[in-house]
């Protein structure tokens, strides 16, 4: 799950992880109060859960409370398109109205989880490249990265805070490592207790003054952490969703929206985006990622027609089910019963395998209704792309 | 494949009380698991079609010599159940439950280091060998005993290489699922090593996804040290960056962990890489086919 910068500078504050002072802002009067009360030269930063807002105009500097204004009123509402929002861009709705700071250097520190085999752990990341894309700095000069693996059996300990802050060239300044290791612990404690799964402050700013301050802030949390972590999942910001999706995931239904025009419907992550592969392989767009689940019950079946008949790009739907526990018979009848319901008119390929097949390729055949029946996995994908042609 | 799941297996189910953990103890009996226990805190005393249920973990251990646990236990409490029964001293623990967080698992790990206990999963379908039992909930029709061992990260999509497998009179050993999250107990490399071992089993079929570096370890292991022929596929071809594909472990990160990246690296180590999922079966069929024209 991705929170705000404002939401994630605030979560920082509460684990003594320095920030600049600033609030957020919906409308333009109030960022011009805050703009007021900070009584300094103030950055006015757009609120949306990608990266490269600078580029794509929704940064400001504002060096007096009117320019905060019209900075507000500018980037409020524009639809902000960067390299990580997709063409249509993401709608602003909230901006960040903080004190700048005088920037003597611009550092990197992240934090993500090492999945490797037998080094499964938190790792710290920092780098002097602070400021720039860190998958750039990877490929480019990847000797400029400082890792450090945090033992699990121990937490983080002080020489680690040592070992990237050495790596910095802070560590011989008594201030700044010091600063450095309160940084860090409180970023560790945030990180085992809220289950994230990433954080990135780019950049870490060594002020002018001699200060550390997190100018920027990006934290991620593992979705299967939310449940005992509720303060963290009020936090979710449904207007970055796609509408679609956000439907879906309220509905209880495993969805992704892509591009193309063939929709799919299958029991099994793994079948599900071999599915969409197979889709492709024939010659066709798949037009989603769907999980109907072990369940599959005839209710479900319905919300999932639902929500892919709810895209507008969809001209035919690939129905993919390998029945094990889940009998072919009960998810004909469910297909059917669904398809009735919501009075399906899109063309559709059903391909059932698996516990009482024939029964339901039977039910499919007998039903009335428009259903190409197919066998293999292939053959459902180029039945399904030869429908549109 | 002796070394998982055998004619010595006791196997205690943790969650029995619970629907899914009723449900699929009743299938694995009936596929001829020896389950010899339950365990659901607060429930100790009862039992399901006979089978006794316990409170403790270490009371199904010293009561009646349960050596593997099966889990159906809710993800908030499955690291906690997992750690029980590696406590309790159990060699085998299969995990199905999906939805641990990669906190807790980071510490299910360290403790499975420095103990004696095996883990799979967790978010797995679990494991089947042929003619001794299941542990999970694999549908018990796919599988039939022969030659040939199966290693996946995905349940249905398992279920129908298996079913390929099966419908080319092509049997199984062993068939494992180690599950689609990020940090799993075993990854491939682990049961690659067993397979090797195994004399009864001449090949293998590896079905991977996105995400993480599970299918390079392999192809790496694989190189250096397997001498049995590899078939596998990878899911996930068309998934867009960033986002996680249904399975917690199935995304792509930083743009790292693309299935053509892992299609690459095995083929470069010698696995037959089948990039259409209808022909895996058939690729096992050519790869059985020449071993045995070549002992002729």
């Amino acid at each position: 799950m991705k929170i705000h910068e404002y939401q994630a500078k605030s979560l920082l504050r509460a684990y003594n992880v320095p920030v600049p002072n600033g609030e957020v802002a919906d409308t333009p009067e109030k960022a011009r109060d805050i703009a007021k009360s900070l009584n300094k030269t103030s950055i006015v930063k757009a609120q949306i859960h990608a990266g490269g807002r600078g580029k794509g105009g929704g940064v400001k500097v504002a060096k007096t409370p009117e320019e905060a204004y019209e900075a507000a009123k500018k980037i409020l509402g524009m639809q902000l398109i960067t390299h990580q929002t997709g063409p249509e861009g993401i709608k602003v709705q909230k901006v960040l109205v903080e004190e700048t700071s005088n920037i003597k250097k611009e550092l990197y520190l992240g934090m993500v989880v090492d999945r490797a085999r037998d080094k499964e752990c938190i790792v710290f990341m920092a780098s002097e490249a602070g400021g720039m894309e860190i998958e750039e700095v990877a490929k480019a000069t990847p000797e400029k990265i400082i890792k450090c693996a945090v033992p699990p059996a121990v937490g983080f300990s002080p020489f680690e805070a040592r070992k990237l802050a050495y790596g910095l060239g802070l560590g011989t300044d008594k201030s700044l490592s010091a600063q450095f290791a309160n940084i860090t612990k409180g970023l560790y404690e945030l990180f085992v207790a809220k289950d994230a799964s990433l954080v990135e402050i780019n950049p870490l700013v060594l002020t002018a003054e001699g200060n550390l301050i997190a100018v920027d802030a990006k934290i991620n949390f593992d979705d299967d952490g939310l449940f005992r972590n509720p303060d963290i999942k009020q936090l979710r910001d449904e207007n970055e969703e796609d509408p679609l999706e956000v439907i879906a995931k309220n509905a209880g239904v495993n969805y992704i929206k892509l591009d193309g025009n063939i929709a799919c419907m299958v029991n099994g992550a793994g079948l599900a985006m071999t599915t969409m592969d197979l889709i492709k392989m024939a010659g066709g767009e798949p037009a989603n990622f769907l999980d109907v689940g072990g369940g599959a019950s005839p209710d479900q079946i319905e919300k999932a027609f639902r929500i892919l008949t709810a895209d507008p790009n969809v001209k035919a739907i690939l129905v993919n089910i390998f029945g094990g526990i889940l009998r072919c018979d009960r998810v004909a009848n469910g297909i059917i019963q669904a398809a009735k319901n919501i009075d399906m008119k899109l063309p559709m390929v059903i391909r059932l395998q698996g516990t009482n097949v024939d029964e339901g390729k039977k039910l499919l055949k007998e039903s009335g209704l428009k259903f190409t029946v197919a066998d293999g996995l292939y053959e459902a994908a180029e039945k399904v792309v030869a429908l549109l042609k | 494949m002796a070394i998982l799941l055998d004619k010595n297996s006791r196997v205690v189910v943790q969650g029995i009380t619970g629907s899914e953990g009723t449900f699929h103890t009743r299938e694995s009996v009936k596929f001829g698991t020896k389950v010899v226990a339950g365990v659901t805190p607060g429930k100790g005393g009862m039992d399901v079609d006979g089978i006794p249920v316990y409170n403790r973990v270490a009371d199904a251990v010293e009561k009646q010599g349960a050596n593997v646990a099966a889990l159906y236990t809710p993800a908030a409490f499955s690291a906690d159940a997992i750690i029980e029964s590696i406590e309790a001293g159990i060699g085998l623990i299969v995990c199905m439950t999906e939805g641990i967080p990669v906190t807790d698992m980071i510490k299910v790990k360290q403790v499975l280091k420095t103990s004696k206990a095996r883990m799979i999963g967790c978010n797995c379908p679990g494991i089947t060998t042929p003619g001794v039992g299941k542990i999970g909930f694999m549908p018990s029709f796919i599988h039939k005993k022969g030659n040939v061992g199966v290693i996946s990260r995905s349940g249905t999509l398992t279920y129908e290489a298996i079913w390929q497998l099966t419908n080319l009179g092509i049997g199984q050993t062993t068939s494992i699922g180690i599950g689609g999250d990020p940090i799993p107990g075993s990854g491939f490399v682990d049961m690659l090593a067993l397979y090797e071992k195994d004399p009864d089993t001449v090949a293998l079929v590896m079905i991977g996804e996105i995400g993480g570096t599970a299918e390079e370890e392999a192809a790496e292991f694989i190189k250096a040290n397997l001498t049995k022929p590899v078939v596998s596929f990878i899911a996930g071809r068309t998934a867009p960056p960033g986002r996680r594909m249904g399975h917690a472990g199935a995304i792509i990160s930083g743009g790292k962990g693309t299935a053509d990246e892992k299609f690459k690296a095995l083929e470069a180590a010698g696995v037959i890489v089948e990039k259409n999922p209808a022909e895996i079966g058939k690729r096992v069929q050519e790869i059985l086919a020449k071993k045995k024209g070549k002992k002729k």
